[in-house]
């Protein structure tokens, strides 16, 4: 046998009696989604963007109604170059984070609580259940009342619309949580410490990563409607002057930055619930 | 084989006087007297629904809400197998031997090379077999060094072949380890294979408290097996053939 003759031959052969097996050992009907596609999730995304820019460069798309995709990029360009992008952003991002991190702090030991006395789900559950169904816009007039219209305000407006998906999810979650692992922590003489370390805490993950999820898009989304109706600063502001101004590809611009902060956010919380929750055997694996 | 009664022993693991248990005014256990001494291996028989499972809950003291009164004296240090192996999945195979244990990874390492599982402390539990699962239980509980160990049928879901593999490891260990056993199980020729001391529990009470003095290891083909085995049946309420 030589090489060159196997070569280019046997890949082909290889290929095709592949193809024949799965064929005919292919009765059983897959019922999973299958292997998972590189890049995948990006994939509608790009798809929005490649009819955006295609609309614009037929005509199709009226300039007056929706910039073109180079118009929205001269606005970046812009924005950057005399520092305001940069500005508002941090701004923006300052309050974001400040009341991701000390919302889901406050949700997950609220759902702990509930979740794991009686009196602390009977003091706990109601009130969330409340400002879950209360919009944020009709709690802003009142909060700043209260607290004023500096940072604060903001800090707390994102605080109190991020622990709700966090203290939601994280307690259905717990709640969920096998007794008979409860009952396995018992004959283990597991402190209450230990217990909440060993059990609690990874039995809930999966609904606290689902609700944080909705948490990092949430921050991002409350941010808009402080920084719309009361800021000198910020992405908000800055998209709502230049609806003032009648600026377009400013406001396009600014929903861009957002849009790009909702699909980082979401992936950077699917990259860490890829590594917490490796031992699961699951449909998406 | 003519199979007689246990004398009292004056320094019992496990001591029960007259132990009621019971759900909805409906009494599962009247008034149990039992002891273990330490090192003794005692399998517990009856038939289904007869309180073997109430029984084991009582000695783990996992029947928070059972109606209930009587004394009950066990050790502090004991453990549970239970009939699914109970891992925790987002728990690697060393630390659910560990778990709750502090400073015990070394412990953990030399009981899984025991239990025939060295080279997979860092698996998770569903990439293990059911065989392989429960010897990592049973690797969790016999870690602890306990004075008492109590299973809950351990092995019901094991095929045939894994079930004896586990008997000779469960014997062998418990020779090593020497904690009081209690085995609860629905299975005549698993309760001779193993135990020192049979009990059958039928209606509330024990009907049966026999020893076992048959040479080991145990060969189902002697005929005084045979005869125990014939004999525990037709306790149980079977024909026996
Ligand atoms: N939580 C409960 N509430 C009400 N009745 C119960 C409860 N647990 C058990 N019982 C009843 O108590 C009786 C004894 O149950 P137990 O589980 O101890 O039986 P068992 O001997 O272990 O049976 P098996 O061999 O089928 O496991 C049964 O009739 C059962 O219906
Ligand atoms: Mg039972």
């Amino acid at each position: 046998m030589t090489l060159i003759a196997t070569d280019g031959f046997k890949p082909q052969q290889a290929a095709a009696a592949n193809l024949q097996n799965r064929r005919r050992s292919g009765a059983r009907v897959r019922l999973g989604p299958g292997p998972a596609i590189p890049f995948g999730l990006q994939i509608g995304s790009l798809a929005l963007l490649v009819l955006w820019t295609l609309g614009s460069a037929l005509g199709l798309i009226d300039p007056r109604i929706l910039s073109a995709p180079w118009t929205v990029l001269d606005a970046f360009r812009q924005l950057i170059a005399d520092g305001r992008l940069q500005d508002h952003f941090g701004v923006s991002a300052y309050r974001a984070v400040t009341g991701l991190v000390i919302g889901v702090a406050i949700g997950t030991v609220l759902a702990i609580i509930a979740g794991l006395s009686r009196i602390g789900e009977a003091l706990i559950d109601g009130p969330i259940q409340i400002k879950r169904a209360v919009p944020t816009l009709a709690l802003i007039p009142l909060l700043m009342l209260w607290f004023g219209i500096g940072e604060e305000m903001k800090i707390i407006t994102i605080v109190l619309a991020v622990i709700v998906p966090i203290y939601i999810h994280t307690h259905n979650a717990l709640r969920g949580i096998d007794n008979r692992y409860v009952e396995l922590s018992e004959t283990l003489n597991l402190s209450r410490w230990a217990f909440i370390r060993e059990v609690v805490l990874p039995g809930a993950m999966p609904g606290f990563l689902l609700g944080l999820r909705f948490a990092v898009t949430l921050c991002w989304v409350s941010l808009v409607v402080v920084e719309q109706i009361n800021a000198t600063s910020g992405l908000g502001y800055m998209i709502n002057l230049a609806r003032t101004y009648g600026q377009t590809e400013i406001i396009i611009a600014g929903i861009v930055v957002y849009a790009v902060l909702g699909l980082a956010s979401d992936a950077a919380v699917r990259f860490i619930e890829r590594r917490t929750l490796s031992w699961r055997r699951t449909l998406s694996q | 084989m003519a199979p007689h009664t246990v004398a009292v022993n004056p320094n019992p693991v496990v001591r029960t006087q007259d132990l009621y248990r019971g759900f909805n005014g409906r009494t599962i256990l009247s008034g149990l007297d039992l002891h273990i001494q330490r090192g003794e291996f005692v399998a517990l028989l009856g038939r289904s629904g007869s309180g073997k499972s109430t029984f084991l809950k009582a000695l783990a003291e996992l029947d928070h809400e059972v109606e209930g009164s009587g004394t009950l004296d066990v050790p502090e240090n004991r453990s549970v197998v239970f009939q699914d192996a109970r891992l925790l999945p987002w728990r690697n195979v060393l630390q659910n031997v560990t778990l709750g244990l502090a400073g015990a990874n070394d412990a953990g390492r030399r009981m899984l090379r025991e239990v025939g599982l060295a080279g997979r402390e860092n698996s998770w539990p569903v990439e293990l077999s059911g065989g392989e699962q429960q010897r990592v239980a049973l690797a969790r509980s016999l870690v602890r060094d306990p004075d008492l160990l109590l299973a809950d049928e351990p092995f019901g879901a094991l095929d045939a072949l894994t079930r004896i593999k586990m008997h000779a490891l469960l014997r062998q260990l418990c020779a090593r380890h020497q904690p009081a056993v209690l085995l609860v199980t629905h299975d005549v020729d698993e309760a001779i294979t193993l135990a020192d001391r049979i009990l059958v529990l039928e209606e509330g009470s024990f009907i049966e408290d026999l020893q076992v003095d048959l040479p080991e290891p145990r060969d189902h083909g002697d005929p005084r097996f045979g005869q125990l085995r014939r004999h525990l049946l037709s306790r149980l309420g079977v024909a026996a053939h």
